[in-house]
């Protein structure tokens, strides 16, 4: 019984992110299904890295990712939106000073 | 929020042209219609690579030995993408799996075609992948924004994939007598083939309209077919190779080839089953799957001990 039930059990999904080159941050690139994490990172390297996409590969098994709700995104981002204040644009100075 | 302005905020994201992303709130349907169709375009990546693969150990050249290889693992990746796509709307990989073998969700039909001859393999990057590339551009811009994401990375692959063909017939058309007859004969079986991958015309489409509203397909059947007449013919000239089809002429008047009509009787007989390879085809892929299921358990058991030792040790 406990066989036919793990028969049925998927490889977990796995979400890849990339470093392209040094100096930059990683990315999402996508997902994938492995056993465990190294099997994880020789799949990325194989499936998101055929033509030198990426230096350095991040894993991470796609339950353990916590993502805001897209229903709230009027709450969560609209405080922003009244402080523009906090952009370089909203001052009003003379055209004639440089180097600010 | 009521179901109403639910749909409501969905309609305003299609008329501005903006991204529905997994976790959005979205129609049945659409959801529906995303999965079968995402699932469809990755079963055919993937069975996609067995008329192809039956050429990589017959290679005529180390050269193109390894081109064919990289082109069919190419393919590979490009089904796990849509998978991956397909997933994020809920549905597992093993369903998917389970009805593609049940024959529940289909693959294209060009791939129940055989590829009887080296020249194939040029015709099949040329042709095949050419259609695909004119069918999978404007989905770059689709509404699905995992499945717009998964068909950028795949045009960006895909390019190689035709030129390499291209160059096969190159080689081929400029070689001997027989080499050119291989070509041409090659050419003569693909075309109509090709041009039904761009599916039946409009009349007979009865979901384009619904589609198009989605943006999950951005021109109709008819429009991508005769784009890609119309940029086939110079390349064919190129080769000097003839079209099989006594209807092609340039049409002063509307700008492009009229040209003759596919047998669609053909083209829906295969959808049923029925073509040269369809049966091939799908036991293939499900011997591939029953005979890895060993692998798949072997996999989660190892990983499972390591783990469980793993937590042995900390304790
Ligand atoms: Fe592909
Ligand atoms: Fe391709």
């Amino acid at each position: 019984m406990s066989q036919k039930a793990d028969s049925k059990r998927e490889w977990p999904l796995w979400e890849v992110f990339i470093r392209s080159k040094a100096g930059l941050d990683h990315k999402h690139a996508g997902s994938l299904h492995a056993a465990d994490a190294d099997m994880a990172i020789e799949n990325a390297r194989d499936v998101y890295t055929r033509r030198m996409e990426g230096i350095s590969i991040w894993v991470v098994e796609s339950k353990y990712i916590h993502a805001s709700d897209p229903g709230d995104a009027e709450i969560l981002y609209e405080p922003a939106n009244d402080k523009i204040y906090r952009h370089p644009t909203f001052y009003n100075l003379p055209d004639e000073l440089t180097h600010m | 929020m009521t179901v109403h302005s639910f749909q409501e905020h969905f309609d305003e994201k299609m008329d501005k042209d903006q991204a529905i992303e997994a976790k959005d709130w979205m129609p049945d349907d659409y959801r529906k219609t995303l999965i079968r169709q995402i699932a469809q375009h990755a079963h055919s990546e993937i069975v996609g690579m067995l008329p192809e693969g039956n050429w990589i150990t017959r290679a005529p050249n180390l050269r193109r030995k390894a081109i064919l290889l990289a082109k069919v693992q190419d393919e590979a990746g490009h089904g796990l993408y849509l998978y991956s796509a397909a997933e994020s709307l809920g549905i597992s990989r093993d369903d998917m799996m389970e009805q593609l073998h049940s024959g529940k969700q289909k693959y294209s039909s060009i791939f129940n075609y055989p590829t009887i001859s080296w020249a194939d393999m040029g015709a099949v990057g040329w042709l095949v992948d050419g259609a695909a590339i004119m069918n999978q551009v404007p989905l770059c811009r689709t509404s699905y924004g995992p499945y717009a994401r998964a068909m950028v990375r795949i045009c960006k692959e895909e390019s190689f994939h035709q030129r390499q063909g291209y160059e096969i017939m190159l080689t081929l058309a400029n070689g001997t007598e027989v080499q050119k007859k291989m070509a041409q004969d090659s050419l003569n079986r693909w075309w109509w083939p090709s041009l039904m991958m761009f599916g039946p015309p409009d009349a007979d489409s009865p979901h384009t309209e619904q589609s198009m509203r989605w943006r999950i397909k951005r021109f109709t059947n008819d429009e991508l077919r005769q784009r890609f007449v119309d940029v086939t013919v110079e390349q064919a000239r190129i080769l000097g190779l003839t079209i099989p089809d006594k209807d092609l002429k340039w049409n002063e008047a509307t700008g492009h080839y009229d040209f003759g009509t596919p047998d669609w009787n053909e083209f829906y007989n295969i959808l049923k089953g029925n073509g040269p390879c369809n049966k091939e085809r799908l036991d293939t892929r499900r011997k591939a799957w029953e005979e890895g299921q060993w692998v798949r358990e072997a996999a989660l058991a190892y990983s499972d001990k390591r783990r469980q030792r793993k937590e042995k040790k900390a304790a």
